[in-house]
């Protein structure tokens, strides 16, 4: 029970009822669409653009409490940000779910509010879950505006 | 018709204790709890005699088969066959020769689509199928359609799962070519009526196609009684190994039809000019078969034969009756399925936590279910739900693996609600 607590946080299950920036932003200038063809999750994910940084952003779609609440967390920690910077939060947010390499207590931190994904680490079957909206983010921001998939 | 009440031979708990024995699978902990293995419709698994029998013939009797002359490879070749001939048995098909032998359910409906189209099919033509069906009996008839310029008419089904024969019935016409349908939907449970289907479907001379792999491991299979032309079948679904599996079909629709893959052992004779193909089943197996797939699907009819393939359903069908019953004390649980004929699948949803979540809660407590679309999204969105989470039974389930299923989801009730 104590990993599933862990993967469940109170966190976690409050951006999955209550998703932030659950809306297409006014004046989105960039979209794109995730896919999990094992699963059917389906998210679209937008963007508003200006000089760079993620002046706005917003999810729709349906899915799983750790796909959903990792696409609104996302939302609310990459506004303001400038591509790099969403681009980089995203690779360390990887590499913290992929549990590759042994994280320690500064980059868990550098993860801010995300750090309460980490538990997705003890459940490989639900790391593309949590990196599905960011997969879709990173393809809005490369301006390709095609459907991304897990897979 | 499989209903608990017509088998009144059910397997006893110690018969099922027995059984368990026979899978080494079993005995394994998953997070410090006994596997509750409930994910029968997507695959199941192996006993010791299947396990045995494909080593044993590695071991001591493999070689190429149909082809040499010396005594090792004419104990290869009569092993395959003998898998063959099991397949024959298993089905109740009169005639071993209607026996193709392929990877599975998917190759064997790929098969029947692509050359029976190629044969039989023309522009403006329909193939009928059913709102039910599994990817693999819709996406080779699309694929068909796309070839030949035929139409896909899909039967529609109705707030229970079940199949709406009426409107099957008048969507025959005088272009209907095919009805292809599933025997026991994966994603439902629903048991369809084959056999009236069939009559039907008969009496305006258009064939009929079963995809039976949900059927098969769960209650017998007379394809005879149920007067079908094609019924498909996967071994890795019946306690065999996986990448074998079976198309029957009646001789003379066989014989009609072209050749699917080209290549090696399909053929009569070759030159540049013009080749003539071999006779059924060696038309449609080309290239070097899963020999020690047929050996272990032969160990696996065996198995299922010497238990009795109405007890099985027997059991199945208490197992079902159980859990049904149990998941109502469930606040927010939707069972998806609802059908009065069904196999031991119970596909539902729960208001709090979605599908991959409840899977992730459940796997966590040794209990082993399939979340998601089932390779059945038609079904999905005909019931308005992006997935469902899907319990199934096989014959080594038990009372406490039911047990396992409803305290596992009132964790998640407690974790979601």
């Amino acid at each position: 029970m104590s990993e599933l607590r862990e993967l469940y946080q109170t966190v976690i299950l409050d951006h999955y009822k209550k998703p932030r920036n659950y809306r297409k932003p006014e004046g989105a200038n960039r979209l794109a669409e995730g896919r999990n063809p094992l699963c059917g999750d389906h998210i679209k994910v937008w963007a508003r653009i200006e000089d760079d940084r993620l002046a706005d952003v917003g999810f729709e779609g349906s899915g799983c409490a750790i796909s959903t609440a990792s696409a609104s967390l996302m939302t609310e920690i990459v506004k303001a940000k400038t591509r790099d910077e969403a681009r980089a939060i995203f690779t360390r947010f990887r590499d913290v779910v992929l549990g590759g390499q042994q994280v320690d207590g500064a980059e868990l931190a550098s993860l801010g509010k995300l750090e309460v994904l980490a538990g997705v680490r003890e459940f490989p079957a639900r790391v593309k879950c949590a990196t599905l909206a960011w997969h879709a983010l990173e393809a809005a921001l490369e301006g390709s505006s095609e459907s991304v998939s897990t897979e | 018709m499989s209903t608990a009440e017509s088998f009144p031979t059910r397997l006893t708990e110690l018969e099922v204790a027995r059984l368990r024995a026979d899978f080494p699978v079993l005995e394994q902990k998953f997070h410090g709890r006994p596997l509750a293995y409930l994910d029968n419709a997507n695959t199941t698994q192996k006993p010791r005699a299947v396990i045995d029998a494909e080593s044993h013939f590695y071991a001591t009797d493999y070689a190429g088969v149909h082809r040499a002359v010396y005594e090792l490879a004419e104990r290869a070749t009569r092993a395959y066959e003998a898998g063959r001939e099991a397949m024959r048995r298993f089905l109740h098909a009169r005639d071993v020769h209607e026996i193709v032998l392929l990877r599975g359910t998917t190759e064997a409906i790929n098969l029947v689509a692509s050359s029976f189209t190629r044969a039989h099919v023309a522009p403006g033509d329909e193939i009928l199928i059913t709102e039910m069906e599994h990817h693999s009996n819709i996406v080779p008839w699309q694929l068909a359609c796309e070839a030949s310029g035929a139409r896909l008419v899909v039967a529609p089904i109705d707030d229970r799962g079940e199949l709406v024969l009426d409107a099957l019935e008048g969507m025959i016409g005088p272009r209907t070519r095919m009805v292809a349908v599933v025997h026991v939907s994966n994603a439902l449970g629903t048991l369809n009526p084959v056999r009236e289907i069939a009559e039907i479907a008969h009496a305006r001379g258009v064939p009929v196609l079963v995809d039976g792999a949900q059927s098969a491991p769960h209650m017998p299979i007379d394809v005879q009684a149920l007067g079908c032309d094609f019924f498909a079948l996967s071994g890795h679904k019946m306690y065999g190994p996986s990448g074998i599996g079976a198309l029957w079909g009646r001789r003379e629709l066989l014989e009609a039809l072209p050749p699917w893959q080209g290549g090696g052992a399909m053929i009569e004779s070759v030159a540049f000019e013009k080749t003539t193909y071999g006779p059924i089943p060696s038309r449609f197996e080309a290239g070097t078969p899963n020999i020690a797939g047929a050996v272990g699907l032969a160990a696996a009819v065996e198995y299922l034969e010497a238990i009795g393939l109405e007890r099985i359903a027997s059991h199945e069908q208490q197992l079902l009756a159980w859990a049904t019953e149990a998941v109502r004390e469930i606040p927010g649980l939707t069972v998806i399925g609802t059908a009065a004929e069904k196999a031991g699948v119970l596909s539902f949803v729960m208001d709090c936590a979605h599908p991959h979540d409840v899977a992730t809660i459940l796997d966590r407590e040794g209990v082993a279910v399939r979340a998601g679309h089932h390779c059945a999204q038609p079904v999905m969105q005909r019931f308005g739900v992006p997935a469902t989470v899907r319990a199934s039974f096989g014959l080594y389930n038990t009372r406490e693996d039911v047990d396992a299923l409803v305290a596992g989801l009132r964790t998640v009730v407690e974790v979601f609600r």
